[in-house]
């Protein structure tokens, strides 16, 4: 190597993929092990968890009063008046289920692409899927005018002699949401099983004992039993990852279908997919950087997970942007009157706050993570990955209100105003997910432990053993 | 203890190339009936106890997965043309493309859960108690520690020939299983 070389060599800045380590240095099976079992459980909650599942638990209380309130009084306590008879409650199950993508993205796709990294992060990604699901799934019922006769969407022998509509993407959205749901729980219970065990074997408490044992099923970590146990893995990876295309193309179809300017488009599915897994990995970063802080996990979320998420943030965020280039260039190209004005609508008309906050949010703001040094600073990466969620939000608001405010004859023209219940239902999902995600860090392991297990150096035969 | 039925002989190792040299002696000496108990998935033990892919749990799963598709074009073909027909425009009841979507999700669906359930089976799970969790050192085998145990339901089985073939790999220690 020539004197000039070197000193090429030496001023190079660090390429964080190929430095920066999966898992922190000096680890043992031992260590990670007591680290991830001990917060189920012996450890005393910190005080940030504890306020953190307050709030959950006050904003769950705020949900259940909206909720018997709109039960009592009807849909008319939301902002909503036709035409604009989709506001808030779609915009957040889009929304929430958006989020969830990316959950699955990391523990399916990843597991697929053999990326070893994504080892302690899938299990609470997964998590975050099925809470977010749940988020979701809350609000197409919640919408109905009727709730208590939401079964009516199912097939089933009934004496009225009627049947659901199968050409109607309202109930293709039904069986693709509740089939993502269960598809969901069952990944993530398949990956727990080996660390349930795990904590039944650490736990000295009886009824801890006899709690983790009924819920890992007997596990005994046995060859033939990890062989199926990969399998079955494997399997349903590649099960989940069509799965989760094809869920946000569902919901994609719910505007798609719809001869409504701004919404009948076919760039909807992509465009919604990689708009779903940009939140999504946003929710990630957003929960997985306080819990490293709080529970010390630097060790094992490491710099190099937290650069990972944002480049797959920042890569997932430009698709989303050419599809907002796009979207316009097709409305102007096929000089549809309507579709034109639906656009030029968007950006000028009385939503334009909304479009410009979207882009600001969207589109600017994430540029910022092509700097290398912000893509591993918490605190910068935490308020970039908020405001994209909020972003995400705006976006699926922005869509569903603008397409629906101006009807074709002017005299039908409504612009919808959010009410206090509006507000309050959202917040309430938003505290549900809180809750049921503290309980999740304080309840299951959060880690996948075995998975760690396999990133130590010592793991494979001739590595020695761990004294 | 000992008026108990022998299970089989433990032997517990620290070190994971031991317990595969100890998996590969015993195999090769012509145990069958031997099992390897690790705290994540070895693939060097898999290869030496069970060879090559694992093949029933994925037909299970693609007969699981065949069976959606047929559920859901059966469900949606007699529900919109024969028990409640609905004629719009004039098109086919048997409309087939709009079916579609239904009809994968019930196969993704299906199958997930011919996988989840499949492996429970094959695994012989759920199993609340073995002879092995009389071992109470075996709570480490989720942690730290490795196990391999000859059974003595093999042919071959003799307790000393077993116990000093493993003691030849540094075992942390040799036991005998009993069960209840």
């Amino acid at each position: 190597m020539t004197l000039e070389e070197q000193q090429r060599h030496a001023r190079r800045r660090p390429d964080p993929d190929v430095e920066l380590p999966v898992i922190g240095p000096s680890q043992t099976f031992s260590i990670v092990t007591e680290q991830i079992s001990s917060v189920p459980l012996r450890r005393k909650m910190p005080l940030l968890w504890q306020i953190t599942f307050g709030i959950g638990l006050v904003l769950v209380f705020i949900l259940l009063i909206s909720a018997t309130y709109l039960f009592g009084k009807g849909v008319g306590i939301f902002g909503i008046e036709i035409p604009v008879a989709w506001a808030f409650a779609i915009t957040n199950f889009v929304w929430w289920i958006g989020i969830g993508h990316a959950g699955t993205l990391i523990s399916a796709f990843l597991l697929l692409l053999n990326q070893s990294w994504r080892n302690s992060i899938n299990r609470f990604a997964e998590a975050m899927t099925i809470f977010a699901v749940a988020c979701a799934g809350m609000f197409p019922l919640l919408h109905l005018g009727r709730p208590w006769l939401f079964y009516w969407i199912l097939p089933y022998p009934n004496t009225m002699t009627v049947q659901p509509q199968f050409r109607s993407p309202l109930v293709w959205d039904v069986f693709a949401v509740s089939t993502y749901a269960t598809v969901s729980v069952v990944f993530w219970y398949l990956g727990m099983i080996p660390d349930l065990a795990a904590l039944r074997d650490q736990s000295t408490a009886r009824l801890k004992y006899a709690f983790y044992g009924v819920l890992c099923w007997g596990w005994r970590g046995g060859s033939r039993h990890w062989r199926l146990h990969e399998s079955a893995s494997l399997l349903l990876a590649g099960l989940a990852t069509p799965l989760v295309l094809s869920v946000h193309t569902v919901v994609s179809f719910d505007f798609t279908i719809a001869i409504l300017p701004g919404w009948h488009s076919t760039i909807f599915p992509p465009y919604f997919v990689a708009g779903a897994i940009y939140s999504g990995f946003a929710m990630v970063l957003v929960l997985a950087l306080p819990i490293r802080a709080v529970f010390g996990l630097h060790n094992l979320i490491t710099e190099r997970h937290i650069n990972n998420c944002a480049k797959l943030m920042l890569a997932t965020g430009l698709i989303l942007a050419y599809a907002y280039v796009i979207e316009p260039f097709t409305a102007w190209y096929g000089g549809s009157q309507f579709e034109i004005y639906a656009f030029h609508n968007r950006a000028f008309g009385p939503y334009a706050w909304a479009f410009w906050l979207v882009i600001a949010c969207n589109v600017a703001i994430p540029q910022l993570l092509w700097i290398p040094k912000l893509r591993i600073s918490p605190r910068p990466l935490f308020a970039i990955s908020m405001a994209i969620l909020y972003g995400m939000w705006l976006e699926r608001y922005m869509i569903i209100v603008t397409s629906l405010h101006r009807d074709y004859v002017p005299s039908a023209w409504f612009n919808f105003t959010a009410t206090v219940w509006d507000n309050a239902v959202l917040f309430g999902s938003i505290g549900l997910f809180i809750t049921l995600f503290a309980l999740f860090v304080r309840f299951l392991p959060m880690i996948s432990m075995y998975e760690v297990r396999t990133l130590l150096p010592f793991s494979r035969p001739g590595g020695g053993s761990e004294k | 203890m000992t008026e108990n039925a022998l299970y089989g002989i433990a032997a517990e190792f620290e070190d994971p190339g031991l317990l595969v040299a100890a998996v590969d002696a015993v195999h090769n000496r012509g145990y069958r009936k031997v099992e390897a108990y690790t705290p994540y998935p070895m693939h060097e033990v898999e290869e030496i106890l069970a060879p090559g892919p694992e093949r029933r749990l994925p037909r299970l799963v693609l007969a699981g997965g065949l069976l959606g598709t047929l559920t859901a074009w059966g469900m949606q073909y007699y529900i919109a043309a024969i028990d409640y027909p609905l004629n719009i425009g004039g098109r086919p009841l048997n409309s087939w493309p709009a079916f579609i979507v239904i009809m994968f999700e019930l196969t993704i669906l299906f199958a997930s859960l011919t996988a989840f359930f499949g492996m429970l089976f094959l695994c012989g799970l759920p199993l609340p108690h073995h002879p092995l969790f009389n071992l109470s050192r075996f709570a480490l085998s989720s942690k730290n520690r490795f196990f391999l145990c000859v059974e003595a339901a093999d042919p071959l089985f003799n307790v000393d020939e077993v116990s000093d073939l493993l003691a030849g790999f540094e075992p942390v220690e040799v036991r005998e299983i009993y069960e209840d």
